[in-house]
């Protein structure tokens, strides 16, 4: 069987299962809303949301990799290319761009203008250093370190507070060699 | 989360145009994320009743907001004022907009008058969820039952909602039955006049 080639995010997003955005939205929200209670200082709540990404972002990368088709990406530019474009629109239907590049090429931005974790949300002013969707953060950095890439996440700019679309600066630390976890003479 | 009168960002969140309600992601976003509420969750109770009342606690929350956007997109601002009414409001306009399909059934309760019961072969949130032996009788579609207690609750028609696995004879998977027992006031007529102020 010739080899698939990899697909569009646009056309895994149209094979994928599907649910309601508001669903996912308003769960979301209700998740944020326990933290915040539990937890009582933003900057836990942050943690909290960039380790709970994390989770997900580890077992996210196999389903993103089993249905999307990708082959190795040749560089972190091809990388952020993809989960701008492929990732993002699989799983949360929206599409983000990357910009923002630097000399090395290790650090980028994706900016996303529309994002469904954030409908219907507006921070009170006792919440104002939260990062709401810092869950996002926590995935990405998640699923890359499953394919060897140590990186650093952080949010430049967040519609939540005032800003006009939400950016995200994603800068590879390191490249981290697979390792095998059996000697091959033994 | 919407602060009254406050204007921070530099467009109100209310004036923003409701979406249409059409917007989608994916199955296993929102499965990922259910599973690491409940994860989280898990760490932070003793046992399982109180992980349930938890997860039926965040679900209240999204079932008082859902019935708000979806009388005010849907229905126009009209809010079901009678029993019937309500419960089939939960069972398909809710539940279609939430899972997209109506509910499998919805049953009168025939030991109590004021038992009904809501049946799904397999709830949604329930789909990638298998609970281990020893955590017994919990079930994740505690959610479920706390989205419409939050529905029936804001609508003025309080009760107790919980969800209960049912096995079936010839399927592997238990069918999940969510059971709402009426608080006493709403099946008397009082429930007319405190429902009359929209």
């Amino acid at each position: 069987m010739a080899p698939v080639g990899p697909r569009s995010g646009d056309a895994i997003f149209a094979n994928v299962e599907r649910v309601n955005a508001e669903l996912f939205t308003l769960t979301y929200g209700a998740t944020v809303r326990q933290l915040l209670t539990d937890l009582e200082e933003v900057e836990e709540v942050n943690k909290q949301l960039d380790q709970m990404g994390y989770n997900i972002g580890i077992r996210l990368i196999d389903e993103f990799l089993a249905k999307s088709n990708v082959t190795r990406c040749v560089d972190f530019r091809e990388t952020a290319e993809v989960i701008a474009k492929v990732g993002f629109k699989m799983f949360l239907g929206v599409t983000a761009t990357v910009s923002n590049w630097d000399a090395d090429g290790t650090c980028c931005s994706i900016i996303l203008e529309d994002n469904p974790l954030v409908d219907f949300v507006e921070l009170p002013d006792t919440c104002q250093g939260l990062y709401y969707c810092n869950i996002l953060s926590g995935v990405i950095r998640g699923a890359l370190e499953m394919v060897s890439m140590k990186t650093e996440v952080t949010w430049i700019r967040d519609v939540l507070r005032g800003d006009d679309a939400y950016e995200l600066q994603v800068k590879l630390l390191k490249q981290v060699p697979e390792e095998y976890p059996y000697k091959d003479d033994e | 989360m919407i602060g009254v009168g406050k204007i921070k960002q530099y467009s109100n969140v209310l004036d923003k145009p409701l979406s249409k309600g059409k917007q989608e992601v994916s199955l296993s976003a929102f499965a990922f994320l259910f599973s690491e509420l409940v994860q989280y969750n898990q760490t932070q109770v003793d046992n399982i009743a109180e992980l349930e009342r938890r997860l039926e606690d965040a679900g209240y929350a999204v079932g008082a907001r859902v019935l708000e956007l979806l009388c005010h997109r849907d229905k126009g601002n009209r809010r079901e004022t009678r029993l019937l009414g309500i419960l089939s409001f939960v069972h398909s306009t809710v539940w279609k907009v939430l899972f997209g399909k109506v509910a499998d059934s919805l049953e009168k309760g025939t030991e109590h008058e004021d038992e009904y019961m809501i049946s799904e072969k397999e709830l949604l949130v329930n789909r990638f969820i298998s609970i281990p032996k020893d955590m017994g009788t919990f079930n994740c579609g505690a959610f479920v039952a706390g989205i419409v207690r939050g529905v029936l609750d804001s609508a003025g028609f309080p009760a107790v909602v919980t969800a209960h696995f049912v096995p079936v004879e010839g399927q592997q998977r238990p069918r999940t039955t969510i059971l709402i027992k009426f608080a006493e006031e709403v099946l008397t007529s009082f429930s007319l006049i405190v429902t009359l102020f929209l």
